[in-house]
């Protein structure tokens, strides 16, 4: 699914319309705790969260992700997104929740990835 | 750079949370130029990152420093911090002295060091009540 597409299933926002949106991502993941995305998360290449701050980014670029979905009608400050930017990762936003959000994706056909 | 090795060192401050992971980030981007494997890199940015993480929410800054050898990413995290009680409880998953502050923050569910251990093939720690931590590993290529 490209990136684009994810943001038409989740009526989100592009946030970074400077990077590639038509990537590909097959798998996904959605936490708070970045704690939890750095120990249990294993090539995923979107990542949804309601946390809002700096190291949901850094998290996602340590970890080789190619795009963070906030939810719950987060929306980051543009230093955050500028970081997003350099890094290549695209962010979107949306008002849906996680579970809907999740839920949404994974009829799309986005699941985790299972190594 | 010393006798053909190449060394990156990092202050780190322990008072400004939103800084915190500056370091691994130009770690990773620093062995992209040398092109390191995409997996070594990951696993050194992880386990610094979590390092970086743990030098400012415990430790009240430090340092950081790595020195590339062939085929081998050394790096040593370093703080003149509390100091851990327990090594073997801290290096149990799950385990965290981190506040509920820090838990709102997206951190602080004791993966940290056990997550350093991981991700790096050699991982040792040393630490003191009262002095500080010190860490070194390594990710081989």
């Amino acid at each position: 699914m490209k990136i684009s597409e994810v943001a038409n299933w989740l009526g989100a926002e592009i946030l970074t319309p400077d990077t590639d949106c038509e990537r590909e991502v097959f798998t996904a993941c959605g936490s708070d705790m970045m704690s939890d995305v750095l120990a249990y998360v294993k090539d995923q290449a979107l990542l949804l969260t309601g946390l809002n701050n700096p190291q949901v980014i850094r998290t996602a670029d340590r970890m080789d992700m190619i795009c963070v979905v906030f939810v719950r009608g987060k929306r980051p400050e543009q230093p955050m997104l500028d970081m997003a930017s350099n890094m290549g990762i695209s962010v979107l936003a949306t008002d849906k929740t996680m579970f809907h959000a999740c839920g949404i994706l994974y009829g799309a056909g986005l699941r985790e990835y299972r190594g | 750079m010393a006798g053909g090795a190449i060394r990156f060192h990092y202050d780190v401050s322990g008072s400004e949370f939103s800084l915190a992971g500056t370091a691994s980030a130009d770690v990773k981007a620093q062995l992209k130029k040398m092109g390191v494997p995409s997996d070594a890199i990951r696993r050194a940015a992880i386990a610094l990152y979590e390092g970086e993480i743990n030098l400012v929410i415990h430790a009240g800054g430090g340092a950081i420093d790595v020195d590339m050898a062939p085929g081998v990413i050394n790096m040593a995290i370093t703080d003149e911090g509390p100091g851990i009680p327990d090594i073997d409880l801290a290096m149990s998953e799950g385990y965290s002295s981190a506040s509920d502050e820090v838990r709102n923050l997206g951190f602080g569910a004791g993966m940290g060091l056990p997550n350093m251990k991981k991700y790096t093939d050699s991982f040792d720690i040393q630490s003191q009540v009262g002095k500080g931590t010190s860490i070194t590993m390594s990710v081989r290529y």
